[in-house]
């Protein structure tokens, strides 16, 4: 089982990026959940979204887990949220920052002594440059599919272009060129 | 004619998309709906497959939950396949209504995303409008996650519209837990949903003019007390109807449904009686405290709550020696109404477990599988004393003291 949790802020698309996320890793013949933990959660407010996977049907429906990827995808919540929580010696950072990870990992101590497996990836740059607003989650796609090694990179470009099949063809070049550059980038 | 929807044999689905994709594919004419979180998505989608022709069917907004069931009744007396979704507060303003409907005998079938009711305001899920439901006369059956969601509003059509049960079903899921939680899902092709499901054919429908036919009459004390029996008889009767309904499904699906659900129960001293969710993430807790320390433990699982399976809860327990129901419903001044209900069963039997109640999980509070495993290790501690050791009555998973009711007179 491989459990992955996504901070962000509500309008970021951690709860698109978790479910489609799911819907990829299917097509590999695994079992997948893709949750969300919000309410009436205002745009801009924290949330946190989860994913699980599996090679058997996944029974727990808990929210609670000790995961194996933290992903986030908003770059203040790396400081403001406690992204640490639950977490177990193998746990793997891939956080959205503008900054060096030596300068990330010196403005968060919960991340002291963690450099060898904590991540870096502009996301909300790489977005804005190829699909033109801030939408951080399709980046951080592609860093994770590059940090957990779970996916060629061709087989998941194909398979995210199906999901994002309903959306118009410009919207889903850049997607799958954000996902790229964020898959070259992450370190 | 309906344009065609694709389907793969796998999809990513949450249990309210599940649960529209079985309104779809049993052709539901109509769908009369005031929507309500988190069940919205349900109707909201239904609405979506008819205005884009992928069913050719009737979305009716209207102005209240209330209204909603009332067009529904309305529908169904026409003879109209007919479905809604509600939770919670919906639930709640449709509760005069829903008794209308199963005083009629009318087929519809009602989807429910289990939610807390106010006040305080809360969109998460419990059991709270499922148990208001519980007196009303419907069939009531639960689903675990998606597939289960899809698989069973399918098994509803099937059930309400047999002659032989003419009776409303609704068919819940958890709030959020399973209704905004993505999971694999295997659907059956259109086709297959649609010949499993069959055509509805309609019993006293008002548009059959030749036949004129009155429903919502009156009766006072000459009459009302035996309609009331027939239909207390009506949903018992329903039983092996449901039974013959989960068979044939097994058979097109190799999916097993049971009105009484058991996970390693063939040696079980120790088992945690739940519903919804909660039953998922407890076989996961029993398998891992057999594996970690050797306790036989195990799950029963009510899939028909109404009409609830007195006999099979009793023999599904038979071996046990502590037994804890968890309800995941305010109790308001009692002990929680499902561990009545399975307390009552045990009595009558010859071992007469050791049977404890746990309030949990209200208002989407979090259960986790150390919970699970915890309550199952208490239990431990009173089959091995032989009497029960704490209070019978806990509140589990609450912050602050401890809150807990009444002690055993046994041992």
């Amino acid at each position: 089982m491989i459990e992955v949790r996504w901070h962000s802020r509500a309008g970021q698309g951690a709860v698109s990026g978790a479910k489609g996320l799911g819907d990829v890793v299917a097509t590999t013949g695994k079992e997948v959940q893709a949750f969300a933990l919000y309410g009436s959660a205002k745009r801009g407010a924290a949330l946190r979204a989860y994913n699980r996977i599996s090679d058997e049907q996944i029974f727990n429906h808990a929210k609670f887990m000790h995961p194996d990827f933290v992903l986030v995808i908003d770059p203040a919540l790396a400081f403001t949220d406690n992204i640490e929580v639950n977490e177990k010696d193998e746990t793997k950072y891939i956080i959205t920052t503008h900054l060096s990870k030596e300068e990330l990992i010196a403005g968060i101590p919960a991340l002291a002594g963690k450099e060898d497996r904590v991540y870096v990836v502009d996301c909300i740059e790489i977005s804005l440059s190829t699909i033109g607003r801030s939408m951080p989650n399709a980046p951080m796609l592609g860093a994770f599919v590059k940090i957990s090694g779970m996916f060629e990179l061709d087989y998941f470009l194909e398979n995210m272009k199906r999901v994002l099949a309903k959306f118009p063809q410009k919207i889903i070049d850049a997607n799958m060129e954000a996902i790229t550059r964020a898959y070259n980038e992450v370190k | 004619m309906a344009v065609k929807y694709d389907l793969n044999e796998r999809e990513v689905w949450d249990g309210n998309f599940a649960a529209s994709q079985a309104l779809r594919q049993a052709q539901v004419d109509v769908v009369v709906a005031y929507p309500i979180t988190p069940s919205t998505p349900i109707v909201e989608n239904y609405g979506s497959y008819v205005a884009n022709g992928y069913i050719d069917g009737e979305f009716v907004m209207v102005e209240s939950e209330h209204a909603a069931m009332s067009g529904c009744i309305g529908a169904s007396a026409s003879g109209g396949r007919v479905s809604t979704a509600t939770s919670s507060q919906g639930f709640a303003l449709m509760a005069e209504v829903l008794y209308q409907a199963s005083g009629m005998r009318l087929p519809i079938v009602l989807n429910v995303v289990n939610r807390a009711l106010a006040s305080p305001l809360n969109v998460r899920g419990d059991h709270a409008d499922m148990y208001l439901g519980r007196d009303s006369g419907w069939i009531q059956m639960g689903a675990f996650n998606a597939q289960e969601a899809y698989d069973l509003a399918l098994c509803a059509f099937k059930i309400a519209e047999n002659h032989d049960v003419r009776l409303p079903v609704m068919v819940h899921q958890d709030g959020f837990i399973t209704s905004h939680t993505a999971q694999n899902v295997y659907p059956l092709t259109d086709e297959a949903a649609y010949n499993f499901v069959g055509d509805i054919v309609p019993v006293d429908d008002m548009l059959d003019f030749s036949r004129p036919v009155t429903y919502g009459a009156q009766t006072e004390e000459d009459w009302h007390f035996e309609h009331k029996a027939k239909q207390h008889k009506a949903l018992m009767d329903s039983r092996p109807i449901i039974d013959e309904v989960y068979a044939e499904f097994e058979k097109l699906t190799g999916r097993k449904y049971n009105r009484v659900e058991s996970y390693d129960m063939e040696d079980a001293e120790v088992v945690i009686v739940g519903l919804g969710t909660t039953v998922e993430t407890a076989r996961v807790a029993a398998k891992e405290l057999r594996e970690e320390k050797g306790i036989k433990a195990g799950v029963v699982a009510i899939r028909c709550f109404r009409p609830f399976p007195f006999d099979q809860v009793r023999d599904a327990l038979e071996g046990a020696k502590a037994v804890a129901v968890t309800d995941r419903s305010s109790p308001g001044g009692a002990m929680g109404a499902f561990y009545n209900e399975v307390a009552a069963a045990l009595y009558t039997t010859e071992s007469r477990p050791l049977v404890t109640n746990f309030i949990y999980g209200l208002g989407g509070r979090d259960f986790s599988i150390e919970e699970a495993k915890r309550i199952f290790i208490e239990q431990k501690a009173h089959a091995d004393a032989g009497h029960i050791t704490t209070d019978i009555q806990q509140f589990s998973g609450l912050r602050g003291p401890h809150l807990g009711y009444f002690q055993t007179k046994r041992g």
